[in-house]
């Protein structure tokens, strides 16, 4: 039964959608080869280069994936910011220099992702409350509590624990090994799990799911605290990038707002039941490759804003003309 | 659950090496204190070449050869400080025939795209010698490290935790800034008045340390504070505070940790139908203006937009192979008097423009910086 | 034992007729005039009016979008523009004023036209279509002013959110914002609450296929909501610059504000529910609820936390009775 609900699975023929994400990927490196070419800047079409491309917004990737969960279940996470900065910070402090407090910080980093995606959910799936605001509020409770206790950099992360972010294997970066696995991890759970299959059904028609026997606000509270977790991992990640955390640097990266594009960017669909994490990763890399794009082209930042903005819009307008239904 | 105990009393327990992270420190305190008082070193007239102290650092074994690429990672430009600092250094890049390029990527300040950016350009900038404008102090060492390995690099405006860098230049610093306006309040006012100091944001380094010394010396002086607020830079809520604050109390000064809501906070007096107090403002055109013409009792501290300008000189010399000020290139940091006040008032130039840009005999002026 | 249960179930339904945004709001001023009595005073109260009023307005325009089943994230961005792109076109030269607001207020329509074409005919939802919106507009506004501003707002443009009116009984002084604080709102009010258009709007946030298939042109109102939203960012715009001044950050983080001030008010997010007056009212508590913490001295973490814990908590409460009510 709720197989049937499941639209994810039909695999009919050329589906523009499942390729869309690939389309869009393939297209922003076009441009940057035809940007390096033209500005006769071949230097950074190297291995090299690539790898730093890919590794460039781990964190954001991270993030994403997570956020992918919670938009798959038609709901929405703006919190992830706010729990960065606190879980960077409160991981950064545990450890506060020693090698022997890595694990307890990681712990305590985790176990915070945990307790805010479950407080969330909760609030989400049972107050009701619109998840927009659910996790606005969250994200101005988690921020207001950080800065009252830490106002800089607090604490530090020990040069064994600085492995995840600068540590490589071969030519490849750790993070991003990581970063690969979990995307992996993840796909495999949206693909094979009952708990995925239950995702895209809650996602796609909530109503349907719950008459289906599935127990909806679980799953949408399951979503919420994987959510949360992926974001406390991204935290850890730049305690260790950035060798100590502050309350800022959430914010200063606009990973809420960001991570959400980049999802939509990657196919998944606002209303909830259609996407994935591959193309969560294609708009990962999208951003990277833009990103780059508009290094090496030297563009003034002013108009690099502006330009994100129209293709922001325009790359999700690239799948959503085509549908029928009605949009608000 | 004992975990998140732990976890909570750890982050508890943090607060005292927090608060510990010293932006209270009176030996650098009495350090830009001198140097305030300190004779610069260097052609006089040109702030932006003169130096505090006399060390100097060779460049001529550093292997780079005119003319060369330099590459700027910036912070960003995100607040107009940072917009006329970037145009004074794109416009002293046409005094340097020995730099051929100039790459310039921009972090939109954030310190975990800044760290991308400096990688992207070792990896493939064709770089020779770097600047950097760091968005934060901590974060951004590891990648100053890694860059130091490749090539010379110069830091400006914030420093790093580093001593790699050929040299980092920057104004006399926060503590200065904050000595200047406090002394200055404390010269007009009697013991026992009433000041409002009115801070941007809480953390910000440079920001603390202006704090700390002007509340120290407002302190010593016995002033009577009657709050410290933070306006986020928000014109608005500039205004909004003093009125509030207007409304309860008398206040005889108002002192700022950076001026860019000065105008909004005078005219909070102005439309509540009081006298304009003693001022600490800073360099930006509309306070200047309004200064002038309200003959305010003022001063204007600064924080120099010209060691933009002397970053990209200190890269020139190091091509040049010239030894140039170092490990630290101290530049001067003349405050505006109501004695000066004439020379820096412009105008031609728009409201936000900082006067201390050394910029007004340079070729693009003032049009390259929004003046007519 | 009927008759006694039924008289509190009578009151307990006819509780839910005020909007508790209103009981809110007694309670916040109650507050703050125990806290500085001087608040009681005209200078007091007309001051959190004047201070009220841009968000007031947009949380008013916001209404529109919410009700109609979107959001409108770019009015901040919008804010800044219009303050930024006002300075640039009447570089201290009082007479462009009259030509210059204007602009600005068919700026604020356009932007809004913008909005609603993305979401109706590329069907792009419209959190994505303003967020793309609102990062393009800041772009725009540093790009116009190369990052920093080249004119003043002569003191003409600043009539409207800086001058008072004087001698007025009773309150003594009028500050001209308030003016078109009432002005504004009672014509948002108008039209949500006494016109087609704001019946219909409430339609196509209900039920979109519905009311097409009742013969709503549902894009032409979409649209007609985005300007609406628009054009209140751009009469923000106008007040806050004239209030402050130029700075190249006044609208950053007004969009969630206004959308807070509308849902404090009881507007229904995805559609169907919403009032002007009681945004107003939500407007109105937002800045009271600033205003005390204000006043008790609490410093600005503390006020995040609590304005998180209102927000979550007058959503779930609307929720809680929306469900015993059975709408």
């Amino acid at each position: 039964m709720s197989a049937a609900d499941t639209p994810a699975p039909t695999r009919a023929g050329f589906r523009f959608e499942r390729w869309a994400p690939l389309i869009l990927l393939a297209g922003a490196f076009a441009i940057y080869v035809i940007v390096a070419v033209a500005t006769d800047q071949t230097q950074y079409l190297t291995l090299e280069n690539l790898i730093a491309i890919l590794a460039r917004s781990i964190a954001l990737g991270i993030t994403a994936i997570g956020q992918t969960f919670v938009i798959l279940v038609a709901s929405i996470d703006l919190s992830v910011a706010s729990l960065i900065s606190a879980t960077a910070v409160l991981a950064s402090v545990v450890m506060d220099g020693s090698p022997a407090m890595i694990l307890p910080a990681i712990l305590a980093a985790l176990l915070l992702g945990g307790l805010v995606g479950l407080a969330n959910g909760l609030v989400v799936s049972g107050l009701k409350v619109n998840p927009l605001i659910a996790t606005l509020g969250m994200s101005l409770i988690i921020q207001g509590c950080l800065s009252a206790f830490v106002s800089n950099f607090a604490g530090s992360v020990p040069p064994a624990f600085q492995v995840f972010a600068y540590g490589e294997i071969g030519m490849v970066p750790v993070a991003l090994i990581f970063l690969a696995l979990l995307a992996v991890t993840a796909w495999g759970v949206l693909r094979f799990t009952k708990f995925g299959s239950d995702i895209y059904a809650v996602g796609g028609n909530e109503e349907a799911a719950r008459f289906a026997g599935i127990k909806t606000g679980r799953i949408v509270v399951a979503s919420h605290v994987i959510c949360s977790v992926c974001a406390s991992i991204a935290g850890l990640y730049l305690a260790s990038r950035l060798r100590s955390g502050a309350p800022w640097i959430g914010a200063d990266g606009v990973y809420d707002l960001e991570s959400i594009a980049v999802v939509v960017i990657g196919g998944t669909v606002l209303a909830g039941g259609r996407g994935g994490v591959w193309g969560t990763m294609a708009g990962m890399l999208i951003f990277s490759l833009i990103d780059s794009v508009f290094n090496i082209a030297g563009v003034d930042s002013f108009a690099k804003q502006v330009l994100r903005g129209i293709i922001i819009v325009a790359a999700v307008a690239f799948y959503a003309i085509r549908s029928k239904r009605i949009v608000a | 659950m004992r975990l998140l105990l732990t976890a909570t009393g750890a982050l508890a327990l943090s607060l005292s090496p927090v608060h510990a992270q010293n932006f209270d420190d009176p030996e650098e305190f009495a350090k830009q204190q001198e140097q305030l008082q300190a004779e610069p070193n260097g052609p006089e007239g040109e702030p932006w070449l003169q130096y505090i102290g006399d060390g100097m650092v060779e460049t001529a074994d550093l292997g780079v050869e005119a003319p060369a690429t330099v590459c700027f990672s910036n912070a960003g430009v995100n607040n107009p400080w940072r917009v006329v600092g970037f145009t004074n250094m794109t416009e002293e890049l046409a005094n340097h025939d020995s730099i051929e390029d100039f790459v310039h990527v921009d972090a939109e300040g954030s310190d975990d795209k800044q760290i991308a950016d400096i990688d992207d350009l070792l990896a493939g900038g064709d770089c020779d010698v770097m600047i950097v404008s760091p968005n934060t102090t901590a974060a951004l060492t590891p990648a100053v490290e890694r860059a130091c390995e490749a090539m010379p690099v110069i830091v400006f405006d914030r420093g790093v935790n580093t001593d790699c860098p050929v040299t980092f230049v920057h104004p006399v610093g926060g503590y200065g800034f904050g000595i200047q306006g406090a002394e200055f309040v404390a010269s007009e006012l009697d013991e026992g008045a009433d000041v409002l100091m009115l801070r941007i944001l809480p953390g910000v380094d440079v920001l603390e340390t202006r704090y700390s010394a002007g509340r120290r010396i407002l302190e010593e002086a016995g002033m009577n504070i009657v709050g410290a607020e933070f306006t986020d830079g928000d014109n608005a809520k500039t205004k909004s505070i003093v009125e509030d604050y207007l409304m309860r109390g008398n206040i005889d000064a108002v002192w700022m940790d950076a001026g860019a809501t000065a105008v909004a906070a005078i005219e909070a007096f102005e439309d509540s139908g009081y006298e304009i107090p003693v001022f600490v403002g800073e360099d930006q055109q509309d306070f200047l203006r309004k200064w002038q013409e309200e003959d305010m009792t003022a001063i204007a501290p600064t924080y120099p937009t010209y060691q933009w300008r002397t970053a990209i000189i200190a890269a020139a010399r190091v091509i040049e192979g010239e030894a140039l000020p170092g490990p630290e290139w101290v530049l001067p940091q003349p405050a505006i008097t109501q004695e000066n006040l004439s020379d820096y008032i412009n105008p031609a130039m728009p409201p936000l423009h900082y006067a201390m840009c050394g910029c007004d005999d340079m070729e693009g002026y003032p049009e390259a910086w929004g003046g007519e | 034992m009927t008759d006694q249960s039924a008289a509190p179930d009578r009151k307990r339904r006819r509780l839910p007729q005020i909007n508790p945004v209103w009981v809110l709001l007694a309670v916040l001023i109650a507050g703050i005039v125990y806290m500085n009595p001087g608040f009681a005073e005209p200078t007091g109260y007309m001051n959190f009016l004047k201070r009220a009023a841009p968000l007031a307005i947009l949380a008013a325009g916001q209404v529109y979008v919410i009700t109609s089943g979107g959001f409108d994230l770019s009015v901040g961005s919008l804010i800044t523009l219009v303050v930024v792109g006002a300075s640039m076109l009447t570089n201290n030269d009082p007479s462009a004023t009259y030509w210059v607001i204007p602009l600005m207020l068919a700026m604020g329509l356009g932007v809004g036209a913008v909005n609603g074409a993305i979401v109706c005919f590329l069907r792009v939802p419209s959190l994505i279509a303003t967020l793309g919106t609102m990062i393009t507009l800041n772009g725009l506004a540093f790009l116009w002013s190369g990052g920093a501003p080249r004119g003043y707002l002569p003191d003409t443009f600043r009539f409207f959110g800086r001058e008072l009116i004087r001698d007025v009984p009773l309150v003594r002084f009028i500050p001209v914002s308030v003016i078109v604080l009432i002005v504004v709102v009672g014509l948002f009010a108008w039209l949500m609450h006494r016109t087609n258009l704001g019946r219909m709007v409430h339609a196509i946030g209900d039920n979109p296929v519905a009311a097409r298939l009742a013969g709503v042109p549902v894009n032409r109102v979409r649209i007609s909501a985005f300007m609406l939203s628009g054009l209140s960012g751009a009469i923000a715009g106008i007040l806050l610059g004239g209030f402050a001044g130029v700075s190249t950050d006044v609208g950053a983080g007004y969009e969630l504000e206004a959308i807070t001030a509308a849902v404090l008010g009881g507007a229904q997010l995805l559609g169907g529910r919403g009032s002007v007056p009681a945004a107003l009212g939500g407007a109105l508590a937002l800045t009271a609820i600033f205003t005390l913490l204000n006043f008790l001295g609490l410093p600005q973490p503390v006020r995040q936390v609590v304005q998180g814990l209102i927000l979550i908590a007058a959503v779930a409460l609307a929720m809680h009775r929306r469900k015993r009510t059975g709408t």
